[in-house]
This record gives C-alpha cells, sequence and structure tokens, in this order.
C-alpha cells in the first residue's frame, strides 16, 4: 500500500490571485500607469460609454484600452476609431479576467507611453467581482433597462466597485426604474461608492465621472 | 458560474503546493465552500471530473466539498441570523443593517497527496 499523507492548506482559492493583482499594481505605481477595471452586465454601455470617456480626457492623458471578450474584436474596432491605443483580449471561453491574464493584456498593449489603461472586463455581473485583476480603482455601469434592483441580486459587484455608473437615463420614462431606491441599494451594499447618472449617448454626466477620473490618475500617477 | 475557471486556479495552486513538497499524486482534495459563495458543487464536481483527466498530478483525485452555513450579522441588535433563510432584513428587529459574516468562503482546506 502506497503511503499517504495529508497536507494542510487552509488558503483561499483566490489568494494566490489577489497576491498577483497586489504585486501588479505595485508594478503599475512604480511605472505610473493607472488602471481601471470596467465592469458591467452585456448590453449596459460599456463601449459606448468608454468611447465618451477617451473624447473628454483624451487631450489630459494618454489613453490605452484593452476590450476582454470571450469572441469577436467588434468592441476594439469601435474603440480604435477614438483615437486611443486599442488591443482585443480573448478569455478562450472564460468569464472573467484574472491578474495575470490582465498583466499579459498590458504587456500586449505596450503601455510605456500610457498614462491611463481601462481594462473593458467580460459582460458579466458575478464572476469579473471574485477575481482582482490588480486594477486601481474598479467601476462598473448599471443602465435603467437592468432595473433598480440589482444591487441586491448581485452584491459583490457593487461591493467592490468604487464607482458605479447609471447609464441610459434618458429612457427612466419607459422603465419603472425608481432611481433613488437604485441609490440606496448601491449604498446597503457599499456606503463609499460613488454613483453617477449617466447618459453615454448624449453625454450627460460624463463631465462628472471623467472628472472623478481625471482626479484619480493624476493623484496615482503623481505619487509614484 | 465560473466552476472550470475556479477548479483550473485550484490545481495551479495545489500544483506549486505539490512542487514544493516533493509530491507524485494528489488522491483527495478538500474544499471549503459557503452557502452564498457564487460556486455550485454539482458544477463544481462536474468540471472537476473533466479536469483531472488533463492534469496527471490530478488523475486519481477525489473532490470533497464541505459546506460552512451563510450567517448574517445584525447591526441594529447585535444578533446573528441565518442568511439564506432571512435574507438582507434581520428577523428580529427587522433592520436593513445587516452584513454577511460567514458564508462566502471559498477555501482549499487541505490535501491528501503520495
Amino acid at each position: 500500500m502506497r503511503e499517504v499523507r495529508v497536507l494542510e492548506i487552509k488558503q483561499s482559492v483566490f489568494a494566490d490571485n489577489d497576491r498577483q493583482a497586489d504585486l501588479l499594481r505595485q508594478d503599475l505605481k512604480e511605472r505610473g500607469v493607472f488602471l481601471l477595471n470596467l465592469m458591467s452586465s452585456p448590453g449596459a454601455g460599456k463601449t459606448t460609454t468608454l468611447m465618451r470617456t477617451i473624447e473628454a480626457l483624451k487631450d489630459t492623458f494618454k489613453i490605452g484600452v484593452m476590450e476582454a471578450d470571450i469572441d469577436s474584436d467588434v468592441d476594439a474596432q469601435t474603440i480604435s476609431g477614438s483615437g486611443a491605443k486599442v488591443i482585443q483580449l480573448h478569455t478562450g471561453g472564460m468569464c472573467h479576467l484574472d491578474a495575470e491574464m490582465t498583466r499579459q493584456g498590458l504587456a500586449g498593449l505596450q503601455t510605456d507611453d500610457v498614462e491611463l489603461a481601462i481594462l473593458e472586463n467580460v459582460g458579466n455581473l458575478v464572476c469579473p467581482a471574485e477575481f482582482d485583476t490588480g486594477a486601481v480603482k474598479n467601476a462598473m455601469i448599471l443602465s435603467v433597462p437592468e432595473g433598480h434592483d440589482k444591487p441586491l441580486k448581485y452584491p459583490l459587484m457593487f461591493t467592490i466597485c468604487d464607482v458605479v455608473l447609471i447609464n441610459k437615463i434618458d429612457v427612466m420614462p419607459y422603465f419603472d426604474f425608481d432611481l433613488e431606491k437604485c441609490k440606496e441599494y448601491i449604498r446597503m451594499r457599499n456606503p463609499n461608492a460613488k454613483i453617477i447618472p449617466i447618459c453615454a449617448k448624449t453625454g450627460e454626466g460624463i463631465e462628472e465621472w471623467s472628472k472623478w477620473l481625471k482626479e484619480e490618475v493624476s493623484r496615482w500617477c503623481m505619487t509614484k | 458560474m465560473h466552476e472550470l475557471g475556479v477548479v483550473f486556479h485550484i490545481m495551479d495552486n495545489l500544483e506549486k503546493v505539490a512542487e514544493e513538497n516533493e509530491v507524485k499524486g494528489i488522491s483527495k482534495v478538500v474544499l471549503e465552500l459557503g452557502e452564498v459563495s457564487t460556486v455550485i458543487e454539482s458544477y463544481l464536481q462536474n468540471c472537476w471530473k473533466w479536469a483531472i483527466k488533463k492534469r496527471e498530478l490530478f488523475a486519481q483525485a477525489q473532490l470533497i466539498v464541505e459546506q460552512l452555513p451563510a450567517v448574517t450579522y445584525c447591526e441594529g441588535c447585535g444578533q446573528t441570523y441565518p442568511t439564506v433563510q432571512y435574507g438582507k432584513i434581520c428577523p428580529h428587529c427587522k433592520s436593513p443593517n445587516t452584513w454577511l459574516l460567514q458564508g462566502n468562503e471559498f477555501n482549499i482546506k487541505e490535501i491528501e497527496v503520495y
């Protein structure tokens, strides 16, 4: 009979990823690169919001974008028209990006001349919330048609985000979306989250959002 | 929802452990899974069965999942209650100011090796 022994591990499945994410953040700090992780469900308006964000900040920062999807390069095609540097990452069926994939993505993007790097994560409110990508700040977009109850249904996503953008506020009259209830639900999960109602299509609220982002990037790059 | 992805994470972690401990093979992996973590045990088991065929170290590895019950703490009255049964609102004092004390864990507890 072969000899069997038991090894105590006692560590979170996510511990290794968390370590790598911290290393990546340290690395970004030294190089003066700010990484934003942008998340949402599919169709909430990540790419349209990104186009507006680039338009607002392209004269202030050199911007690089990583588009993460299971397949296709339609988002990268769209972003390439904005003037920002862009690469498409394929997750090969995976529903999220982890810190190592993000590191590889940044290497592919070549961030030597980039100050603001934005990761457009896979459209999904569950898995990306569990894997720290190494980003400096996490932002998520909740769009009006999805409903104001989402912070209750996907609590972890709302807990880990520094900013929640409530998008498509122009169509609010057509949906039973209660903005105040939504804010209340977000604050229940995350009292520190900054909440900004926007409409990426018309540009409403983009000024407040880009002002927040500008301040965060400046602070990060200044203290390197 | 991402059971196959986390199976690979577990295997990556354990491959490092195996290397450090001069392990030939792993016969058992014991996980602790919180009741309200986002991982479903039956999916995890299915993914495990598929993935162990791809990696030699795990060829004979059995997956044991120990469930941890979810418990919520109420800031209103200081009591705890079962999360799954009552949700966010405290059944004792009806306060919504509650947070999860335990139940979203996803840990590798121990492994049996040869």
